[in-house]
């Protein structure tokens, strides 16, 4: 047989087979099924109607409201109603109401494990491959396809190899990985491929930081990102996992390698992740708002991140921050991070997807110049289509704040 | 039919726009490139196509990228590359996406004729493009109209 990398031996678990190729179009069997309230009950519930099906197995769906809440309008509160009331129709126990972001949700509830198959309704699902667990994104009638049948397609998939020797500098986290990768290789550089994170600084890096890596694959282009599973994997999840690794001789349809000690902090320019230059190439660009939002750039080690810039210092500018969720937010109050932030005058949003979105009662003005942690600043996406979007990591957002322009956070560490 | 042509990394939110997500279709559709082709939803008609640059589609899983393209009668997408998810959902909805390295010859208001077995003829230049074949199990997603009449048409089967 021949050597398999993880990516196909997660797929060919799914698809019942000793072993895959690249390439070969084969139908998987899906164990966890996510969807969250705009693109999930909302959308698939009329198409069930038509179809007169039930729900292959409500005990591998898992439903999280993080769009539309809290609620803002009439549209809002029709889409969360209908949501909450098909969970009980549908017999879907594992839902949860304005507790977080999906993708943070998901595995903070235990729902992903190593060794899984899994799909999400939402473009940011590979972060699940942080886990170890092959998972994509569908969008409403894929996933509607998945309920009825618990089955989906799938182009078996080569593999990118990202291999990171070395340590990250301080102040250097995953979001300036992704950015960087991004810049160099453009928004459709993953092919479409599975993106493997390696190496020891990858090894290195805690879970939340896996799952920013993972999370950034959609913006690269990649079906899925992952990551081995070891003793992090396991420790993040407080119970005994599978560990779940390529074969050592497995072919990389490309590998890129890095030394990771080299990596500066990375800022992306609007209107796209793939506008990426160093810090230091924005310094003076002047800003009017930072935003430490979304699965993306406001876990929980992202707020962290962001506290040990702005202990005992203030920002300029408006500074919102909207951890991803209920529980991080909690800790982080527990740890005294979030007092930092408020200390230094950030506003706290509701742990929601918010601005990064497009959604809630915070979006971008005209004269905007925001700098912000999210994955996307596409024209538009944020707010109005005049506001300017800069992207970065929750270190150099929080430093951007303190100094009302862009700025290199090692300065403040 | 009519060629509308964009640049690469034609994005969701530009078919999609996040503020008015929060409606139905008909509203979304209004809306759809209204950031970089203001007269785009007003003015094109059943059956043209929608031609773009790299990436076509990039971005987030919104169904209703495609789908705001398929309610304003697009017939087909043509692309040297589409992000793969919104590939995967324009298929699901029955539009046909169709991968062509020669797409950047096409210029607006080209009429075309596309052949899903691997061509794309443009009448007005009097040139034929060769293109990407559509696999088999999605040309049958595109003659069902779309995965929901699709399993519609398996379950009575079955």
């Amino acid at each position: 047989m021949t050597a398999q990398t993880l990516a196909q031996k997660l797929v060919a678990k799914a698809a019942g087979r000793a072993a895959v190729t690249p390439g070969e179009i084969v139908t998987c069997k899906v164990d966890l099924a996510m969807m969250h309230d705009s693109g999930g009950p909302r959308r698939v519930k009329p198409m069930l109607e038509r179809l007169g099906a039930k729900v292959w197995d409500p005990s591998k769906v898992v439903v999280i409201a993080d769009h539309y809440v809290p609620e803002f309008d009439d549209q809002s509160r029709k889409i969360l109603k209908i949501a909450r009331d098909w969970v009980k129709e549908a017999g879907v126990t594992n839902f949860y109401d304005t507790q977080g972001i999906c993708h943070v949700v998901l595995p903070e509830r235990g729902h992903l494990r190593p060794g899984m198959f899994a799909v999400g309704g939402d473009s940011h699902s590979p972060t699940g491959g942080a886990f170890a667990a092959y998972m994509f994104g569908v969008g409403a009638t894929e996933l509607l396809g998945v309920l009825v049948t618990g089955e989906i397609w799938l182009k078996v998939p080569h593999t990118i190899a990202m291999d990171f020797s070395g340590k990250f500098s301080a102040g250097v986290c995953a979001k300036d990985v992704m950015l960087s990768l991004i810049g160099r290789l453009g928004m459709d550089g993953g092919e479409y491929q599975a993106v493997e994170y390696r190496g020891a600084a990858i090894r290195a890096l805690p879970m939340q930081e896996r799952m920013t890596l993972c999370n950034m694959a959609a913006e690269l282009g990649a079906q899925t990102g992952l990551v081995a599973s070891d003793s992090v994997t396991r420790d993040f999840l407080k119970t005994d996992v599978e560990t779940w690794d390529g074969d050592e001789k497995a072919e990389f349809f490309k590998h890129h390698k890095f030394q990771a000690e080299k990596l500066a902090p990375q800022v992306a320019a609007p209107h796209s992740p793939a506008n990426t230059k160093e810090v230091k190439e924005f310094e003076n660009t002047k800003i009017n708002l930072a935003y430490i939002g979304a699965c993306t750039g406001a876990k929980l080690e992202d707020l962290r991140m962001a506290a040990k810039v702005l202990k005992g210092r203030k920002a300029k500018i408006r500074f919102l921050v909207a951890p991803a969720s209920l529980r991080d937010q909690q800790t982080a109050e527990k740890e005294g991070v979030l007092k930092i932030l408020t200390d230094a005058g950030a506003e706290i949003l509701p742990n929601s997807c918010g601005i990064c979105a497009g959604y809630g009662g915070h979006l971008l003005p005209d004269d905007c110049v925001a700098i912000s942690s999210t994955a996307r600043n596409f024209k538009g996406r944020m707010g109005s289509p005049q506001a300017q979007g800069y992207l970065g990591s929750p270190y150099t957002v929080a430093a951007s704040a303190v100094a009302g322009h862009i700025a290199d956070p090692r300065q403040m560490l | 039919m009519k060629a509308w042509v964009f640049g690469d990394n034609l994005d969701t939110d530009m078919l999609a726009p996040g503020g008015y997500m929060k409606f139905g279709i008909e509203e979304i559709a209004k809306h759809c490139l209204e950031s970089v082709s203001p007269k785009f939803a007003s003015e094109v008609k059943a059956g043209d196509i929608v031609v773009a640059g790299r990436n076509f589609g990039c971005g987030s899983s919104r169904e209703q990228a495609p789908e705001a393209l398929r309610h304003l009668g697009v017939s087909a997408l043509v692309a040297p590359s589409f992000a793969g998810l919104f590939y995967r959902n324009c298929f699901n909805l029955g539009l046909p996406a169709v991968v062509c390295a020669d797409a950047g010859k096409i210029r607006p208001g080209d009429q075309l004729k596309i052949d899903f077995a691997g061509k794309i003829e443009n009448l007005t230049k009097s040139e034929t493009y060769a293109c990407e074949p559509i696999p088999e199990h999605l040309q049958t997603l595109v003659r069902d109209g779309g995965l929901l009449p699709h399993l519609e048409k398996r379950l009575r089967r079955a």
